[in-house]
């Protein structure tokens, strides 16, 4: 049935959630999963940048063995705020808050998410989170790791002042995620559409789910855990401090018992999108779409049992030592069941090399290096020789930077047509894609090197020997920080001077490309029909929209 | 969705206060027990840790009330009380793992406790 579409392209002409009702309260009050995603995506970018400028910081203060801009405390600072400002501002949240809530309800065929009021305090308990992020700055500052290992991190005399207030925010930024991630749950199994079954829904939602069950599980832990540790620090109860009788290392089994499931958080919903990039712009059917979507959730499931493999020389006993490292080869194999079904869906496919596309085959390059490389840190023998080196830097900036984030950018130029209405330029699109994958190769793969010849992480000042590398690697960053500023700066211009976007700019089949670009304040006048969404045979090239529609002959869902 | 009352099919299962204020002074009494349980001196009835016992039977009771009448289980669907068993099961992963690690590296400790500790233990026998 084309009615749903033309009367959608009708209203875009004049209504949609960007212009349906006008003044910032509109926007800070709004109950729109599209404008609560919108300013996600806005304030997690901001957050970025902040996280990145630590990041600039750090790679030139390392260009000379002695340092060449900050002292130890404030490296350790930069490394601390560079390491909890990236990992609860920007990457956990990025793909479910910014992405997630855009396209969730629209791709399933929903108005809007199941709790709307729920989703809108989820953004404010971010932005109250950074509040406290930016407190922790202020008032002494942050020097002990974003993992705030103990005693250090409970010893008032030696660690600053900020110790609190970061505490805090993480605490707030965790209940965000569990606020998001709930509803997801409860928006995915209650508020499909007639015919919208599990297996009939696009990969992206089948990660997004698997995310939110995580969320929703393992972020208490984190509460609780960072409330243990406030509690220690303001009043020395005993619980980790060892001269009272406490176990540091029970603090590291808290923290990793979240904060492993915390990094499928980041990298689950980057998957689903892949699967998305990957499906839609080599026009070819997904391979294996039961294969993915199970290994979604196997990835969830077995991200709950292998936090031990980030504490294997911390002190925990062998035993546990071999039955963790046991646990963590298995779970390699989903993620490789992926990798290898993507691979699949390219092979014969009518592959189109836009921007989404090319940041599709960086993840899979990406993720394929920085998994194996997780083999390594998964052996106990060769862990015991990498931990704490710029090998496992590397391993988790190849993982989390270079895959998670990456999806994530791949996402926002896949979705961006839909989001703002309107088209970036493609050529520079693709230029600053590359000069991303050449930098963060050239930053991260020579980190692999140097830490397997022994450079510590977490050092202000190393040995002459690896400067070669350091410099090396922050010339890379500074190819990939380029390649960053010029993607915001294209992307900022298309929405001043960008063509207008079409419906379908890229052939998607998913429900979200059935409506209009922007969409509508309601998402969709009539309840959507549901086919195939990776069926991508009924549609053609429109040259006068310039963008993809039904083919003639082609028959609709439900005629 | 949680059974609904038949007379009020529209409304859903509403739990009167007064059940609930029942259910709330039940809760104070064990708190009370266990506090009173922490302070009793067990050593006639021969049974090792029979305070931490008796403290972690209460406190079990406790969430089960809880759960069975706060969280509304007793009225739900079998079905959300897997949920919340299941979320127990990540509890008893957790706490199986981190206290087997606990036991293993025992015989790695020094023996002996900290200066710190050891002030405190005795202003603590001071104290009593």
């Amino acid at each position: 049935m084309i009615t749903t579409e033309a009367k959608h392209d009708n209203l875009s002409m004049s209504d949609n959630y960007l212009n349906h009702t006008k003044g910032i309260k509109s926007w800070l009050f709004t109950l729109d999963h599209k404008r609560i995603g919108m300013m996600y995506l806005i304030c997690i970018l901001l957050a970025f940048l902040l996280g990145g400028i630590f990041a600039m910081l750090i790679r030139f203060h390392l260009l000379t063995p002695d340092g060449a801009l900050m002292t130890q405390d404030q490296y350790n600072q930069a490394f601390t705020v560079h390491g909890a400002v990236m990992v609860f501002l920007v990457i956990i949240p990025a793909v479910p808050a910014a992405l997630g809530n855009f396209v969730l309800p629209i791709m399933l065929g929903a108005k809007d998410v199941a709790f709307p009021r729920l989703n809108l305090f989820s953004w404010w308990l971010w932005i109250l989170g950074l509040v406290f992020f930016l407190i922790s700055l202020g008032t002494g500052g942050v020097d002990t790791g974003w993992t705030f290992y103990t005693p250090y991190s409970i010893d008032k005399a030696s660690s600053m002042g900020g110790v609190i207030p970061a505490l805090i925010g993480a605490f707030v930024l965790g209940f965000s995620s569990i606020f998001t991630g709930m509803n997801f749950i409860v928006t995915i199994h209650r508020l499909r559409p007639v015919g919208m079954t599990w297996f009939r829904m696009p990969l992206f939602l089948w990660g997004t789910y698997a995310t939110a069950i995580i969320q929703v599980l393992a972020t208490p832990v984190i509460g609780i855990t960072l409330l243990l540790l406030i509690v220690e620090r303001s009043f020395g109860i005993g619980i980790f401090d060892p001269a009272l009788g406490g176990d540091p290392v029970l603090y590291q089994h808290f923290f990793w018992f979240y904060s492993h499931p915390a990094v499928y958080i980041m990298i689950l919903p980057a998957m689903g999108i892949v699967s998305e990039l990957i499906a839609v712009h080599s026009h070819r059917h997904i391979f294996g779409y039961k294969f993915i979507a199970y290994s979604s959730i196997a990835i969830a499931m077995f991200g709950f049992l292998v936090w031990g493999h980030h504490m294997f020389t911390s002190g925990q006993s062998q035993l546990v030592n071999i039955i963790f490292s046991l646990i963590t080869f298995s779970v390699s194999i989903p993620s490789a069941i992926k990798v290898f079904n993507w691979l699949a869906t390219l092979y014969k496919g009518s592959i189109s090399l836009n921007t989404p596309m090319l940041y599709g085959l960086s993840f899979i390059f990406i993720f394929g290096i920085g998994g194996l490389t997780g083999l390594y840190c998964a052996t106990l023998n060769t862990d015991v020789h990498l931990h704490d080196s710029y090998f496992i830097v590397a391993h988790f900036h190849y993982v989390m930077m270079g895959s998670a984030l990456i999806g994530f950018i791949g996402g926002i130029h896949h979705w961006w047509p839909k989001m703002t209405g309107k088209m970036y330029n493609e050529a520079w699109g693709r230029f600053a894609c590359v000069l991303v994958f050449v930098g963060f190769n050239v930053t991260f793969f020579t980190q692999f090197m140097m830490g397997s010849r022994g450079m510590p992480r977490r050092y202000a000042t190393y040995q002459p020997e690896f400067q070669t590398y350091h410099v090396i690697s922050t010339i890379g960053s500074t190819i990939m920080a380029l390649g960053f500023v010029i993607t915001a700066i294209y992307l900022l211009h298309s929405v001043f001077k960008g063509k207008k976007a079409p419906r379908n700019p890229w052939g998607g089949r998913s429900l979200e490309w059935q409506c209009s670009s922007p969409p509508p304040w309601d998402n969709f006048a009539e309840q959507p029909e549901v086919g195939d969404c990776y069926d991508f045979s009924v549609l053609v090239w429109n040259e006068e929209e310039q963008g993809y529609d039904w083919r003639k002959d082609a028959v609709h869902p439900g005629e | 969705m949680s059974n609904t009352d038949h007379n009020h099919i529209e409304v859903g299962h509403a739990v009167p206060i007064k059940f609930l204020t029942a259910i709330c002074c039940l809760l104070l009494f064990l708190t009370a027990v266990t506090v009173w349980v922490s302070r009793y001196d067990f050593n006639e009835i021969n049974i090792a840790e029979m305070g931490i016992i008796m403290a972690l039977f209460v406190a079990t009771v406790k969430a089960t009330i809880v759960g069975l009448y706060f969280m509304h289980l007793r009225w739900d669907r079998p079905f959300i009380g897997f949920i919340f068993i299941g979320s127990i099961l990540f509890v008893v992963l957790f706490i199986s793992l981190a206290l087997t690690d606990t036991m293993e590296y025992q015989p790695e400790i020094i023996p002996g406790d900290t200066p710190a500790v050891t002030a405190a233990m005795d202003k603590l026998k001071e104290s009593r």
